[in-house]
């Protein structure tokens, strides 16, 4: 009997692949199909439904998130914004009773499928959480290049490189430079969150991940945040959960709206703000609801 | 909106208790509490001042330093007390008991931690607690009956065959095959204290917030990895803790240790032969005491181990605080 089978592995594809083991190329027909006419497609939901036992968190959702583009998903409370987005990195296999079916498309080539690491695909697709979630023990510094000392970089002058360059992008480099060796939890909590942003920027993503990453932060750190979203979206795809309205509008350029698990409505956000196709969108973005 | 509503109609609804059945409730609560608390400060304060009363004789007579690097232990011809040998014998055996306990006890509690399945993880825990709740004299016996002999037979016998032969300088060192000893002594304390170690790590491994796992895993770490970079820096202060908290229980455990080390009272104490720790001269000695210097040198050692066990716990009551983290969601 294999020993594993005593074992926590409700996901047994993980952590048992080769870590050098990549998803294949993506798909060249794929990628052209999207180069032609509309932006292209990072990553795609397609009917990915996330149930956590017999609670359906999402049901059937399908998503596109494009290159170089803001994605912000709005709706009221627990209509399954977190769901969806932890569905894109792979998370919900941390979630002993979450079961996700359907497909999620990174550069053509599903997540989901049978080979894949989701080691992998969480290096490619970055993830900031609602609390800032420095490792309070490490330094400054080591926040910043834990993903590369993961994967074995050691090389000093790179990791340097790349710690400076992660912090200006997080706008915080200023701030900190200085003391790069106090602990991650020593700084504000607006700084530790700019830091978790850096540190998600330093391993070079493909796709961030955003949940409600302003929530818990003063004004003058949302707006730092804001500003940051809308820098980091001339290299990255960038979906974001938020509940402010304002802020969607202001950072985004698709926007989704979620109502218990579906996704009722997608597009440009300039359209679904001034003219919702949807009754429930327009009700809930005038207030009558949430 | 609707809650301001909902509090509204149940205030009106159900009349508000009058302010002074409150403050005579607050008043009662404090009251209990702080008789309570100050009864247990009296008691150890009672104990303190027992221990110190009737061991001031032994310090009166070799002096608080003489009586505590004293190297004889002589109640029969001289009544001469010193307790160094069991200060001594009392610190090697906890620590290098505690050396032995810890790296397999922070094992078994990240098994049952973070990789276990919901049953097996209960099992092994289940387990554990019940080595935890052997009585200390059913181990000894185990001891007494199985392990020792067995000791004696597989390691100290072809250990003490081979110095003989080869390396007869070493002999002195080694000590007498017997069984009984302070090795001995040090395996079946390190046994008694693993799954205090464990349930203490496992706690502080079960406070490490989600959070922290969770921006692991983001990261792209392995299962491992989230422990290594975020599960064990986060817990560090209550594993150390917890360490210190064992070494204190190790330090304490009477029985079983009195009943395996062999209870020599002199020094030189070997590797493998006989020697003594405080709690084990207190217990053997106790009843034949003869002699009020006799009785009062036991109790100035039961002073020091009280000493001990209070430094002990403010130490790991410090580590905790000290190594508390506070960052990680904002300060
Ligand atoms: N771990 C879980 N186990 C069981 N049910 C869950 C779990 N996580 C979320 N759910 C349920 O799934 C649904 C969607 O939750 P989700 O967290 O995705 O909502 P949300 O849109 O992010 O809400 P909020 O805006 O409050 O963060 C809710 O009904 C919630 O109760
Ligand atoms: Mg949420």
């Amino acid at each position: 009997m294999n020993i594993n089978v005593l074992f926590k592995k409700k996901k047994p594809k993980e952590d048992k692949m080769s870590p050098d083991f990549q998803p294949q190329e993506p798909d060249l027909l794929y990628r052209e199909i999207h180069m032609n006419g509309s932006p292209p497609i990072r990553m795609e939901a397609k009917n990915l439904t996330v149930k956590y036992g017999t609670v359906t968190g999402v049901k059937n959702v399908s998503l596109p998130v494009y290159n170089e583009k803001v994605t912000a998903l709005i709706g009221p409370s627990g209509c399954g914004k977190t769901t969806f987005l932890r569905a894109l990195n792979r998370m919900h296999d941390l979630t002993p009773n979450a079961k996700v079916t359907g497909e999620v498309l990174l550069d053509g080539n599903n997540i989901y499928a049978p080979r894949v690491n989701p080691v992998t695909i969480r290096r490619k697709v970055g993830m900031v959480f609602q609390k800032p979630t420095p490792f309070p023990t490490m330094s400054i510094y080591d926040n910043v290049v834990a993903g590369l000392k993961l994967v074995g970089i050691r090389n000093k002058a790179f990791l340097n490189e790349v710690c400076e360059k992660a912090l200006r992008q997080a706008a915080l480099w200023d701030e900190v430079k200085d003391r790069l060796g106090s602990p991650g939890g020593s700084i504000s909590g607006g700084q530790q969150q700019r830091l978790s942003i850096a540190r998600a920027l330093a391993i070079e993503p493909e796709v961030i991940l955003m949940d409600e990453p302003t929530s818990s932060l003063d004004p003058l750190s949302s707006s730092k945040i804001e500003d940051l979203i809308n820098d980091l979206k001339k290299k990255y795809a960038i979906v974001i959960v938020t509940h402010n309205m304002q802020q969607a509008a202001r950072v985004s350029d698709n926007t989704g709206f979620f109502y218990v698990g579906d996704l009722v409505e997608f597009g440009p956000t300039d359209k679904l703000f001034t003219n919702p196709s949807h009754k429930r969108t327009e009700e809930y973005l005038t207030g009558k609801f949430g | 909106m609707t809650t301001n509503q909902t509090a509204s109609h149940s205030l009106v609804l159900s009349r508000p208790l009058p302010a002074i059945y409150r403050w005579l409730g607050d008043k009662i609560f404090l009251t209990v509490a702080v008789t309570l608390g100050l009864s247990i400060i009296f008691l150890a304060g009672a104990m303190a001042w027992v221990l110190i009363n009737d061991g001031s004789l032994a310090f009166r007579e070799f002096g608080v330093i003489g009586f505590l690097t004293g190297t004889t232990w002589d109640p029969g011809v001289n009544f001469t007390f010193g307790a160094l040998p069991f200060i001594f014998g009392t610190v090697v055996t906890s620590v290098v008991a505690l050396a032995l306990a810890f790296f397999p006890a922070v094992a078994v509690a990240i098994v049952i931690a973070e990789y276990a399945y919901g049953w097996l993880a209960k099992i092994i825990e289940t387990l554990v607690h019940l080595i935890a709740a052997i009585p200390s004299v059913v181990v000894g016996i185990w001891g007494i009956f199985v392990f020792a002999p067995w000791m004696r037979e597989k390691v100290y016998m072809p250990i003490f065959m081979w110095a003989a032969e080869s390396q007869p300088s070493l002999l002195p060192i080694l000590g007498n095959p017997i069984g009984y000893g302070m090795t001995t002594a040090t395996i079946i304390l390190a046994l008694m204290i693993v799954p205090f170690t464990t349930a203490l790590t496992r706690n502080a491994i079960r406070q490490v917030p989600k959070e922290q796992r969770e921006a692991a895993r983001a990261l792209g770490a392995t299962r491992w990895e989230v422990i290594r970079m975020a599960v064990l820096p986060y817990a560090r202060g209550g594993i150390l803790a917890g360490a210190i908290l064992s070494l204190g229980r190790a330090v304490g455990e009477t029985m079983a240790v009195a009943m395996l080390i062999g209870n020599k009272n002199t020094f030189p104490f070997s590797i493998m032969g006989p020697a003594a720790t405080m709690p084990s001269v207190i217990i053997n000695e106790f009843r034949e005491a003869v002699g009020n210097l006799h009785l009062s040198s036991l109790m100035a050692i039961g002073l020091v181990l009280f000493v001990i066990a209070i430094v002990v716990n403010l130490i790991a009551a410090y580590i905790t605080r000290k190594l508390a983290i506070t960052g990680g969601q904002g300060i």
